[in-house]
């Protein structure tokens, strides 16, 4: 997104556009990553709802990948997951190994 | 058709009054000497049904402020008034009020701040606030403080500024004393200063905004360069206040003021209600053939650099009196400003600058002719004693 000049901004650095925040990326500023272990999961969807931004994507009442532009890492999903038989479906892994 | 009413009353008395023809929307206060005169007579008004301003009686001026920031943001038209020790305590919520540009109207009444604890007329409060972003108007009797008021609201409101008014007027020397003064009828007050202008009310369900973001290296300067760019108009609206104004009290107003100071060879420089009293002194100056003359600045923020220097560029010599110190700055708060004012020019003033009159001291007559006769020796040997000391102190 181009960068806006001093002259284009609105005074009072006021949001006029609801809900513009979908446009922020903050993926950036995470340092682990949850991952989804799809066999361990059970569809309780915790995850969505403790999520404290949109990062966990749902479709047709089940969760799918995550998205990783909105989510910063707090690993609030991987603590909560309850997974299958002990197992969970979301760990942390540190961003940048493997 | 405008009438008048010449009445006699305390500085706090016209504010006061003022305030009730404007009859804003909102305020919130908490009070504090010497300006809780003003909030006194006002939430009367309020209790009376005079107004039909709500009024929040808060706990401290930080919530004062605060919620004065959010009755703006919501919509409305907003006023309060603080001094001293209080505007010390909303000094955080002086920024945000005007880095969200709501145009809240303030006044102070000049007191000094602690410790040691006084609670007289001294400029050390309005002058620790002067880079909060906020336009200041000084005045010099009540009648000023009553037009200043007035003015305000036109300024502050203005479609192309849209940001906070501070008005100052001298503590107890002008809040407490009674003068003779006009009053403009209550119609008149109203039309001057017209409807509240609305902008991104957070009131307005239909058109959501937030107030407040987070901004980050990426956009922070930008907007404090548009800060800087709407400083740079306040002087045309001020100017604008001033004429529409003129034409209906007769009152003229500007940047400053500026008394027989076209011939003149030496000057004094100072703000609010000492400028009367130096005013008297240059009279018997000027009947001795000495040509003296008075610039009393009127909008200090943002200063008029341009015109004051132009005002100033051809005296020999001029004193600025400072009723506040800045403590291990070179110079007084006023004496900085007018140095950077005639600095552009190649034949300028020599300078001086006189610590008065803190924490209420009384600045007599013999204090101007002190400094006049110093200025005339200056102007004579081109010699300059010392160029800051304080007047009016036991050693």
């Amino acid at each position: 997104m181009k960068q806006k000049g001093w002259k284009e901004l609105t005074p009072g650095a006021v949001i006029t556009e609801p809900g513009n925040s979908v446009k922020f990326k903050t993926g950036s500023w995470r340092a682990f990553r949850p991952v989804w272990i799809e066999d361990n999961c059970i569809h309780c969807l915790f995850c969505w709802a403790y999520c404290p931004d949109m990062a966990v994507r749902v479709k047709d009442g089940k969760r799918i990948q995550f998205n990783y532009d909105a989510c910063k890492g707090c690993g609030i999903c991987a603590l909560e997951c309850p997974g299958k038989k002990g197992n969970k479906a979301i760990v942390m892994k540190e961003e940048g190994k493997q | 058709m405008t009438t008048t009413r010449t009445v006699a009353v305390t500085g706090n008395e016209s504010v006061a009054e003022a305030l009730r023809q404007v009859n804003p929307d909102v305020s919130a206060a908490y009070p504090i000497t010497p300006a809780t005169d003003i909030m006194q007579r006002f939430t009367a008004f309020v209790s009376n049904g005079v107004v039909k301003t709500e009024m929040i009686l808060v706990e401290s001026e930080h919530s004062a402020m605060s919620a004065c920031i959010g009755a703006s943001a919501a919509g409305g038209r907003v006023m309060t008034a603080t001094s001293s020790q209080g505007l010390a305590l909303m000094w955080e919520e002086l920024f945000i009020a005007s880095g969200l540009r709501l145009p809240i109207v303030m006044a102070l009444v000049n007191r000094a701040l602690s410790a040691p604890i006084n609670i007289h007329g001294d400029h050390s409060d309005g002058m620790g606030a002067r880079d909060c972003g906020w336009i200041q108007l000084w005045s010099e009797n009540a009648q000023e403080a009553y037009d200043n008021v007035i003015q305000a609201f036109y300024i502050a409101e203005h479609m192309a500024i849209r940001l906070p008014v501070m008005v100052c007027l001298d503590g107890f020397i002008i809040s407490h004393s009674i003068e003779r003064m006009e009053y403009l009828d209550d119609e008149t007050v109203r039309n001057f200063v017209g409807d509240f202008n609305l902008v991104h009310p957070l009131l307005d369900i239909e058109h959501p905004v937030s107030y407040g973001p987070l901004v980050l290296p990426d956009y922070y300067m930008e907007y404090r360069r548009a800060h800087a760019d709407v400083m740079s108009k306040v002087r045309h609206a001020v100017l604008d206040a001033a004429w529409d104004f003129e034409r209906m009290s007769g009152r003229k107003y500007g940047l400053f003021e500026s008394y027989r100071l076209d011939d003149a060879e030496i000057g004094i420089v100072v703000l609010n209600s000492a400028a009367g009293t130096t005013k008297d002194v240059i009279d018997a100056f000027r009947d001795r053939g000495i040509k003296a003359g008075l610039l009393k600045p009127r909008l200090f923020r943002p200063f008029p650099y341009e015109e004051v220097g132009e005002a100033l560029k051809h005296l020999k010599a001029v004193c600025v009196l400072d009723r506040a110190d800045a403590f291990g700055a070179s110079y007084g708060p006023l004496f900085m400003e007018i140095a950077s004012s005639v600095v552009p020019f190649k034949n300028r003033p020599v300078l001086i600058n006189k610590i008065y009159g803190l924490g209420g001291r009384d600045y007599l007559p013999e204090h101007a002719e002190l400094v006049l006769n110093e200025l005339v020796k200056i102007e004579k040997t081109g010699k300059v004693k010392t160029f800051k000391e304080y007047i009016g102190v036991r050693e």
